[in-house]
């Protein structure tokens, strides 16, 4: 992350750019594979219910309502266009606009999560615990490590307002704003795996 | 208050395990002392345990591979002994304690010898090479070791406080489901598993962007030294197969921890979901591993044959070849799954396939050998032993790539052997002829290649005696981790394979004698390596002192040719322009940050063991808090005066006339 200027052979400036944004996408791809490996077991185990409520019923009781997850859906999305926007504002260096924006991103991923822990307590109190059957493992444990990433995401997106207030926005911040940019953005894709997979998937 | 641990996980009553932490404590307290006694505290911390710097970092690595090698190979000894007098009697090792053995000797010698010596040769010698200051993100290098550390002292507590997994290194379920691992065991291994794996992430972000970004003007791709060109390979692996890792062994602990039903026998659990995905990492592991070594060879073959390397490109597009054709193998692992004869048939060409690339780079070595004048040091004996014993273990393979044989062979002594068969002969003899040729690099003093030739013979013999045995027995029907047996038949077989393993014990203390007598000798006249280009080297990294100085090079090198250093050499360019006016050189300060969060990371994992909540919060508080405190540092580098680095030029310059005029 050094800033250092060196000379190349010719003499001429070579500076030495910061590498966080191409390392952390690599990392990010890793990720990926993650949650692929999670889509994975969650398609060898879906369907097994033994004796839990199924996705069906509880579609059909109004305990999973479409609406709700469109809401979701909706939230993080809206998110992620205000997080858009914060970067625009970072690379005007509008420091207001920036945290302006971040504070608009954070409040809708918060509502994202709020909406899905609230999911999750309702299925709970019906029966369809983690514990239940294979199904409900992998449906807890592929929906609850994306929300897992959305609070680490939260964390990181407050921590980063405090920098932006306190420092402002500088050559520094640019490529950790870029950082959580690609994060936030990434979450979205992640969601609308889990949105058609998951959920679509067993309503049609 | 704390949790499910109690006196009685303490293991007083078993001699071996007392006898063994009586060991522990007396050579760790002479260690203390001996710190303590040199004043050498504050070095420890502030240059080493801190330090950023890559060449220390890979240093720590490799001290801390040959301990759990120490480790690991005492449970081999230990399994070798039992099985050769469990003839007909139960010998000495009762069975629990006997799986805790085999298990913990697969889980150390993999994740802890193998993958941390690789990631300490990553470390010496990839920002060499490129010509690079430093690795791309130095604090996180510092991180992964200290994971790596964290994980490899959670699984050693593990023989004094409670006990080790009895699963097998793999931990299938639904053996290491809480139904019928109740203990902790799987739990050890599971923390150490996990944390050391963030680890080798990181590690493997770390070079990939340093390889991608950093490397010097005009190192084009196909002017990168072939050990940098595998050790992309390798992170390419890790960072795509990892994951298949980090989500099996985190499906496994929701079973056991929260009651889930991943991989239980009931409510819907698949066990065959987990071996597909531990084996989607588990195959592509063992490349990991090796073709680094493949690289290592790459590298001392040209130096020691003194010409360049035969077929670079063929080399670069077989190491790519097998990094993708590892990921499409992972079936022959349990041909027996009933996956039906299309699926095995698939699997099984696609494993046949690989040893043709893996048979082009043997060719290349031997074509780069032909006719080259082959000066016959350490290294290049365990080349050539390699290639003996490596290509053995390959054509086993292909024989156990066969669904039909193997459906006899496998769970046997013979896969054993074979795996023994590749990852010692490539592998750990890569590895090791790696650090005999690179080890002056950054230390500075010569090890002796006596020693290492004796090494070299012990292990080359040894490794024949210890594992052909286990062929027969395999083929005679013998299966793995036997505890005990009644067949006379392999009783014989045992007992040479155990004289094998004694004599690869005299390779290790011999390893272990020419790395002391190298530290012994080290300031002695003769000892040195005062040119920085002890074997008239090809590439970068012996263009610069030795040991290199922190910052590795004054000016960043101009590389003209592929073998930059060789080109430089024979058209008579100053490789370290020492003409040109020095600069300013920005370092990244040494940081302790790493080093808390590993530790803290330990203490985490062994508070998860015994279930002891408080702690494990309190340990994910400070470690967040602790990122989160390092985000807010301004000042992480440091300056070097442009004096500073003149003067440190030029008495490596004069130090060289001196040496040219002798």
């Amino acid at each position: 992350m050094s800033e250092n200027t060196t000379m190349t052979a010719n003499g001429a400036h070579h500076e030495h750019e910061n590498h966080s944004a191409f390392g952390f996408w690599l990392y990010l791809m890793s990720d990926c594979i993650l949650f692929g490996c999670l889509f994975a077991s969650y398609a060898v185990l879906h369907g097994q219910f033994f004796g839990a409520p199924t996705f069906k019923q509880l579609l059909d009781a109004g305990d999973i309502e479409f609406t709700t997850v469109a809401y979701e859906t909706a939230l993080l999305l809206l998110s992620s266009l205000a997080f858009g926007f914060a970067m625009l504002s970072a690379r005007k260096s509008n420091k207001s606009g920036t945290l302006l924006w971040m504070v608009v991103a954070a409040v809708l991923g918060a509502g994202f999560l709020g909406l899905e822990i609230k999911e999750f307590i309702h299925l709970i109190s019906k029966g369809a615990t983690p514990e239940s059957c294979a199904h409900w493992s992998a449906f807890f444990t592929l929906v609850g490590t994306h929300g897992l990433h959305v609070t680490i995401g939260l964390i990181w997106m407050i921590v980063l307002m405090i920098q932006v207030a306190t420092k402002g926005v500088n050559s520094n911040m640019m490529p950790r704003l870029t950082c959580l940019s690609l994060f936030w953005h990434f979450l979205d894709i992640i969601w609308i795996c889990v949105f058609s997979f998951v959920y679509l998937l067993s309503m049609v | 208050m704390l949790g499910i641990l109690t006196l009685k996980d303490i293991p007083y009553n078993v001699p071996i395990l007392v006898g063994t932490f009586v060991g522990v404590v007396i050579v760790g307290l002479a260690v203390l002392a001996a710190i303590t006694y040199y004043g050498k505290w504050t070095v420890l911390f502030k240059n080493w345990l801190f330090s950023v710097d890559h060449k220390r970092i890979g240093i720590m690595y490799i001290v801390l591979a040959l301990v759990m090698l120490f480790r690991g190979f005492c449970d081999a000894l230990m399994m070798r002994t039992q099985q050769a007098i469990a003839f007909d009697s139960p010998g000495y090792l009762p069975p629990h304690h006997y799986d805790q053995i085999f298990t913990a000797h697969g889980t150390i010698m993999i994740f802890f010898m193998a993958m941390a010596f690789m990631q300490g040769l990553f470390n010496l010698i990839v920002p060499l090479q490129v010509g690079a200051r430093d690795v791309a993100f130095p604090f996180l290098n510092s991180l992964s070791f200290w994971l790596t550390t964290a994980g490899a002292i959670l699984v050693n507590i593990s023989l004094f406080i409670g006990e080790f997994s009895t699963a097998g290194w793999l931990a299938y379920p639904p053996v290491s489901e809480l139904q019928f691992s109740p203990g902790v065991g799987v739990d050890y291994y599971i923390w150490a598993v996990q944390i050391s794996g963030i680890g080798t992430v990181l590690t493997a972000v770390n070079f990939m962007t340093t390889i991608a970004k950093m490397r010097a003007p005009g190192m084009t791709w196909m002017r990168l030294p072939v050990f940098c060109w595998t050790t992309l390979a390798s992170c390419i692996m890790i960072y795509t197969t990892f994951p298949a890792l980090t989500v099996s062994v985190a499906e496994l602990t929701l079973d056991r921890y929260l009651g889930m039903h991943f991989f239980t026998n009931d409510l819907g659990g698949n066990v065959m979901l987990y071996l597909n995905l531990i084996w989607a990492w588990g195959h592509p592991e063992v490349y990991i591993l090796v073709i680094p070594a493949f690289g290592c060879f790459s590298e001392l073959v040209p130096v020691f044959c003194k010409k360049p390397l035969f077929g670079y490109a063929t080399m670069v597009y077989a190491t790519l070849t097998i990094t993708v054709l590892s990921l499409l193998v992972w079936v022959h692992h349990f041909f027996t799954m009933g996956a039906g004869a299309s699926v095995n048939a698939f699997f099984g060409i696609m494993t046949m396939i690989i040893a043709i690339p893996t048979g082009v780079k043997i060719f290349n070595w031997l074509f780069t050998m032909y006719r080259g004048r082959i000066e016959f040091t350490a290294p290049m004996y365990w080349t050539i032993g390699f290639m003996i014993v490596f290509v053995i273990g390959g054509m086993t393979g292909v024989m156990l790539a066969i669904p039909a044989s193997d459906f006899v062979l496998h769970n046997s002594e013979f896969l054993i052997a074979h795996f023994h068969n590749t990852i010692i002969g490539g592998v750990y003899f890569g590895y090791i002829a790696g650090m005999n040729f690179w080890a002056p690099k950054v230390t500075g003093f010569k090890m002796s290649q006596g020693l290492g030739k004796a090494a070299f013979w012990f292990w080359f013999f040894g490794f024949f005696l210890s594992f052909v045995p286990l062929y027969i027995t395999g083929f005679d029907g013998m299966v793995r981790r036997l505890n005990h047996y009644d067949n006379p038949d392999w009783h014989m077989w045992l007992i040479i394979a155990c004289i094998g393993a004694f004599c690869i014990l005299c390779g290790v203390v011999c390893q272990l004698l020419q790395i002391f007598l190298g530290i012994w000798n080290m300031d002695k006249p003769g000892h040195r390596d005062v040119t920085g280009d002890l074997w008239d080297g090809r590439t970068l990294e012996w263009s610069t002192s030795s040991p290199a100085p922190i910052y590795n090079f004054a000016h960043i090198p101009v590389v003209h040719a592929r073998d930059a250093f060789a080109y430089d050499k024979e058209h008579g360019i100053d490789t370290r322009r020492t003409s040109e006016p020095y600069q300013d050189i920005v370092m990244p300060k040494n940081t302790s940050a790493g080093f808390w969060i590993g530790m803290i990371a330990f203490v985490l994992g062994f508070g998860a063991v015994w279930h002891i909540w408080w702690l494990v919060v309190v340990c994910a508080i400070l470690i967040l808090l602790i990122v989160i405190g390092y985000s807010f540092k301004e000042d992480k580098e440091f300056v070097i005066p442009a004096a500073e680095v003149e003067r440190i030029e030029k008495e490596h310059s004069r130090k060289l006339m001196t040496q040219v005029a002798e």
